[in-house]
């Protein structure tokens, strides 16, 4: 079984992600870059099928600048990936999320897979719909934001927690699935696999290698503002004094935040 | 077929597998209404039409379209994609609108695909100037707000759940059995389900006015009893931090953060939750932030409109016991 992993690169949440007001897209200088955790969970699914099934092969796909991205995709190979495809080009900066699944579509067509594993959302954009996205169009199948997976040669099964029900489902493969932060936690690289993933092959591709032409007449979502929401400043702050309970309660009267049960 | 009036939105709304409405339907409408004309569209199966119709015409659809289906229970979003397809086909709207829900995002996502539409994701609002529909994205935890456009066509959009307040008067029901057909696209199978019963009488997560959460201060899953105290004197929510959520305290589903719900309401009042920009991310958009934690360096705050320096053990049943004697 061939598996394509969709990685992303994102900021790392742990610092302060900050937006370029002129252009409404991400200041990639102002943090760490890191591979998002959610595609390294995603990453965790497919090499534990591997484990198991030695004739499965695990590629990895992602789209964004070139920069910092070869040296971050490289942990996904030192982890246990076979290869990498990285599409880069200078027409997808400020790719909306219809383009940039065109552009996954397309590469996952040129690589070739039984199944595509994507983490359900990243932590900076957040959307959450690429995935769904890129099964329409492949004309296949998929399953989205998976607590749980089950493979095997021909099928993707697992549960699903929406808001409001939940169920197990199948897919039949050739087919697309996104997983939760309840899948297990990724493996962390070793040793050897950090020296194995300097040898192991890593394709770029560009537009024009996919057979991507970008018209002026196709639909976009645009950027038309952006702006930054004024900081929140510390209010009061007080040492508890063996009345602090009460002073809340009386900040909260004053605010009209007491009210009778059933509001 | 009945004419449509001028910029109509698509509206599509979660209903369960037995034909019962979700609960963001109003808030969809309403959303709906402040931009154009409200058409619903719902998928149910045979025998609920009329009185779908008439639940969503009452909260402001000047036009209901029902897609009959019995494919709800097995096939997880196809049928969805296909209403949209057929309704859209028919109802020619300015935009899509729908849930941010898991559902309502996996068959937006694909409709946005198939039709090659613009998708504008996890709105916080939604507007329009005189060149159509503007989307407004609440990003990185709230710390910028982003406005989002098509750049020609309809631009399809789910909307956070919670987010608006804006509802929609009551129309006469105006309903229409709508005609899909299979499209034949591969779908998910379902081979188990159940609903998710609400455990307890509190509000959920998602939307609630007031929301009390315990983090890592907590200590153990036991003493999150503190927290329910607190909300239920209020009327409130059950929130946790990530930390309290990983130390197996509390289930995921509570978790507020990054990774978790964002929330926003009119009060959000931290428990032992330090302040970890992951939290930050899902609270600080929250009209009042109160917090208590011992550590006077906790970043919660600097973020706090009232913070306590203490011990939640004995500040917060003695804020319980002040909060029940105002009430009286």
């Amino acid at each position: 079984m061939k598996i394509i992993v969709l990685m992303k690169e994102v900021p790392d949440t742990y610092g302060e992600r900050t937006l370029d007001l002129e252009t409404g897209l991400l200041n990639r200088s102002a943090s760490e870059p890191v591979l998002d955790e959610i595609t390294e969970r995603a990453l965790e699914v497919a090499l534990s099928h591997r484990d198991g099934n030695a004739n499965t092969e695990v590629v990895l796909l992602t789209v964004g600048p070139d920069g910092t991205l070869p040296a971050t995709l490289r942990k996904g190979l030192a982890m246990g990936a076979d290869r990498a495809v990285h599409v880069h080009d200078p027409a997808l900066l400020g790719a909306d999320l219809t383009l940039t699944a065109q552009v996954i579509a397309a590469a996952s067509k040129h690589i070739g897979f039984d199944l595509v594993i994507a983490g359900n959302a990243s932590t900076d954009g957040g959307g959450g719909a690429l995935p769904a996205m890129l099964a329409e169009l492949l004309g296949v199948a998929g399953l989205a934001s998976l607590g749980t997976v089950v493979l095997d040669e021909l099928t993707a099964s697992g549960s699903c927690n929406t808001e409001y029900d939940s169920f197990e489902a199948t897919i039949d493969l050739p087919g697309v699935i996104s997983v939760t932060e309840a899948l297990p936690d990724a493996r962390f690289p070793n040793f050897k696999g950090i020296m194995a993933a300097k040898k192991k092959p890593f394709e770029t591709l560009d537009l024009a290698q996919l057979g991507i032409t970008l018209g002026e007449e196709t639909a976009r979502s645009i950027v038309i503002a952006a702006a930054q929401r004024p900081a929140r400043n510390a209010g009061i702050r007080i040492e508890d004094a063996g009345d602090a309970g009460d002073q809340i309660a009386e900040f909260l009267a004053q605010n009209q935040l007491i009210k009778g049960r059933s509001a | 077929m009945t004419g449509y009036p001028a910029n109509p939105i698509l509206v599509l709304v979660d209903v369960s597998l037995s034909g019962e409405l979700r609960s963001g339907a109003a808030e969809l409408i309403g959303a709906a209404t402040s931009v154009g004309t409200a058409v619903a569209l719902a998928l149910a199966p045979s025998g609920n039409s009329e009185r779908l119709g008439t639940e969503l015409a009452a909260l402001g659809a000047s036009q209901v379209l029902i897609a009959e289906t019995e494919e709800l229970s097995s096939s997880v979003v196809v049928p969805t994609v296909d209403a949209l397809s057929a309704a859209a086909a028919i109802v020619k709207p300015e935009a899509v609108l729908a849930s941010n829900s898991i559902r309502g995002r996996d068959a937006t996502a694909r409709f946005a695909a198939r039709s090659g539409s613009a998708l504008a994701v996890d709105a916080v609002g939604i507007t329009r100037d005189e060149e159509g529909v503007i989307a407004h994205h609440s990003v990185y935890g709230g710390a910028y707000l982003v406005d989002s456009a098509a750049s020609t066509g309809p631009l399809v959009i789910t909307l956070r759940q919670g987010s608006s307040d804006l509802r929609a008067e009551a129309l006469q029901p105006n309903i229409q059995l709508l005609q899909v057909d299979p499209s034949g696209t591969p779908d998910a199978t379902i081979t188990s389900y159940r609903e998710t019963v609400a455990a307890s009488s509190r509000p959920e997560l998602r939307g609630a006015d007031i929301v009390v959460s315990g983090g890592r201060g907590l200590g153990s899953g036991e003493n999150f009893t503190l927290v329910e105290g607190l909300a239920d004197a209020l009327g409130g929510a059950i929130g946790a931090s990530r930390a309290a959520v990983d130390a197996g305290y509390v289930p995921p589903a509570m978790q507020v953060g990054q990774t978790g719900v964002t929330v926003a309401p009119q009060l959000y009042i931290a428990l032992g939750i330090s302040g970890a920009i992951q939290h930050r991310a899902g609270m600080q958009t929250s009209k009042t932030i109160i917090a208590i934690n011992k550590d006077p360096d906790a970043p919660i705050f600097e973020i706090a409109d009232f913070g306590v320096v203490g011990d939640i053990f004995t500040v917060v049943p003695q804020l319980v016991a002040a909060i029940e004697s105002r009430r009286g």
